[in-house]
């Protein structure tokens, strides 16, 4: 395989990961800006493990999703209080105070980013990310994808219904927060340096898109956006300077043509 | 006794809603609780439900106090309700709708990585499906709930209530907007629902609807029980004439 494609690849996998990130909470009904922040978190988490205590990548990359399920699991109590745009905003700041802190911490390199030796080949983020599309997959295939869209839907009634609302959202919020960090932890693996500016807003912001052109209506929409978001600027190479102007025309034709998303659903169900 | 209601009271700011409401409810009876607008009906629903919870006074469903028991888990005991202004999800299919009633009849929280997507042979996809089949709706099992008809969406509603297996029904004005065909299916239905054993309160303006399927009466007028009878009497009584009429008194 070629090291263009490779390359291509490898961001592909990273970015479906993230994207399912921003989608788990997302069909909670929660707009979460944050996702930049587990993404850091997982990313020098894993980096610090393998670096500083020798940790094999993978069982490092393993180690980033039960450090960001416990981190969002501890930020989803106050923050899952408040709702709709304060909710955006709430994990918009935690996003600020996580470069903030990281930026910081000069045990990490601080502001002059973060050398991670030990690598992650691109077989193995591959793996990664298949194993989290099967695993989405086969999540909205119980009782939990339709609960946790009744939850957005009408909170009230899914109360009723026997649902805890409080407990899937929750949930919702830090099996992202877990996918996140796992996609940090493989950029910081793969690409051997990671720099907390990177890990501002925008980067959430991205990966929020990424998942909103997708759709949130299907398990599949996530991978959808990861691939049209990584793939498009590629296929636009050839105008060279002009290529992101024309990128970003082709996402807003898109969302107009479809603001529900690429995929549409008939039932969580059907294919 | 399926319901127990004893000395019930709940206020919003300084308007008493429900005050001190008891009345209690036979298994296997079709009560109706009447009143007219305002008279604090569906808070009576909500109080029973823990959308709010109550002020004072308590909540009996089968022997168990159930006042402080959190909502969501008063449809485990058996308690199911439908609304006045139609609450399905809108981004679930019908078929997905009446499945999410499911999960009160399963063991608990576990219950949620329940497979319910795979194969065509999934146990409880094929349940929703055979329920909805049984009301005549089984045309809109994939479609999204949102965008139906009123009338179908009321049926839903019904269906979906019942995929709970409850001991108690409570529906909220179930014949309103309804034409007198769509009024006529519905008694129907809620006949067969009796007939299996389900109690039911009903909540109800249409009169006519009211006498046919219920046994007894309970009246509400500014959130306090003006009277409780046998439907039959329900036209002699002169605090329901005044209730919703008004008083000769005045009119003179």
């Amino acid at each position: 395989m070629s090291g263009y494609l490779e390359s291509v690849l490898v961001l592909l996998a990273i970015n479906t990961v993230l994207a399912y990130g921003a989608f788990l909470p997302m069909v909670a009904g929660q707009l979460n800006l944050g996702v930049a922040a587990f993404v850091a978190i997982g990313a020098y988490s894993s980096g610090y493990l393998s670096q500083t205590y020798g940790l094999h990548p993978v069982l490092a990359a393993i180690a980033a999703i039960v450090i960001c399920s416990f981190a969002g699991w501890l930020v989803a109590f106050p923050i899952l209080r408040t709702r709709g745009i304060y909710l955006a905003l709430a994990t918009f700041a935690l996003n600020q105070v996580v470069q903030g802190t990281i930026l910081n911490l000069n045990v990490v390199g601080g502001a002059s980013g973060y050398p991670v030796p030990a690598h992650i080949g691109f077989p193995v983020v591959a793996t990664f990310a298949v194993i989290v599309v099967i695993a989405m997959v086969a999540l909205f295939h119980t009782r939990f994808g339709i609960s946790v869209t009744a939850v957005s839907d009408d909170e009230r009634v899914a109360d009723l219904m026997g649902l805890s609302v409080r407990g899937l959202q929750s949930a919702a919020f830090t099996a992202g927060a877990a996918l996140a960090g796992l996609g940090g932890a493989l950029y910081a693996h793969h690409f051997n340096y990671i720099e907390a500016q990177n890990y501002g807003v925008l980067f959430s912001i991205y990966v929020v898109l990424y998942v909103l052109l997708g759709g949130t209506q299907t398990v599949y929409g996530p991978l959808v956006g990861a691939a049209v978001f990584t793939l498009l600027p590629e296929l636009l190479r050839g105008s060279a300077a002009w290529r992101y102007v024309i990128f970003a025309c082709l996402i807003i034709a898109i969302m107009s043509l479809r603001p529900q998303g690429v995929l549409l659903r008939k039932s969580w169900f059907s294919r | 006794m399926v319901l127990e209601v004893r000395n019930l009271s709940k206020s919003f700011g300084g308007l008493k809603v429900v005050d001190q409401l008891s009345f209690s409810v036979a298994r296997g009876e079709r009560l109706a609780l009447i009143g007219p607008n305002g008279a604090g009906k569906t808070t009576v629903f909500n109080l029973i439900t823990g959308v709010y919870p109550a002020d004072a006074g308590s909540i009996v469903l089968d022997g168990e106090d159930i006042t402080t028991l959190p909502s969501r888990f008063r449809i485990r005991r058996g308690l199911a309700r439908t609304f006045q202004n139609i609450r399905l999800m809108p981004h679930l299919t019908v078929l997905e709708n009446v499945m999410i009633a499911q999960y009160a009849r399963s063991p608990g929280m576990a219950a949620l990585l329940q497979p319910v997507g795979f194969g065509r042979a999934n146990r409880w996809r094929t349940e929703a499906r055979a329920a909805l089949a049984e009301a005549g709706l089984e045309s809109y099992a994939d479609q999204m709930a949102g965008g139906l008809p009123y009338g179908i969406q009321k049926r839903i509603e019904l269906v979906r209530a019942l995929a709970a297996a409850p001991r108690l029904l409570l529906l909220d004005e179930p014949a309103a907007g309804l034409n007198p065909a769509e009024t006529e299916a519905l008694h129907q239905a809620l006949q067969a629902i009796a007939a299996r054993g389900i109690t039911l309160v009903v909540v109800e303006h249409d009169m006519q609807f009211v006498g046919r399927l219920c046994q007894r009466v309970v009246v509400l007028n500014f959130g306090v029980k003006i009277a409780e009878c046998p439907v039959a009497e329900i036209h002699a009584d002169r605090r329901v004439r005044e209730a919703y009429l008004g008083t000769d008194e005045l009119a003179a």
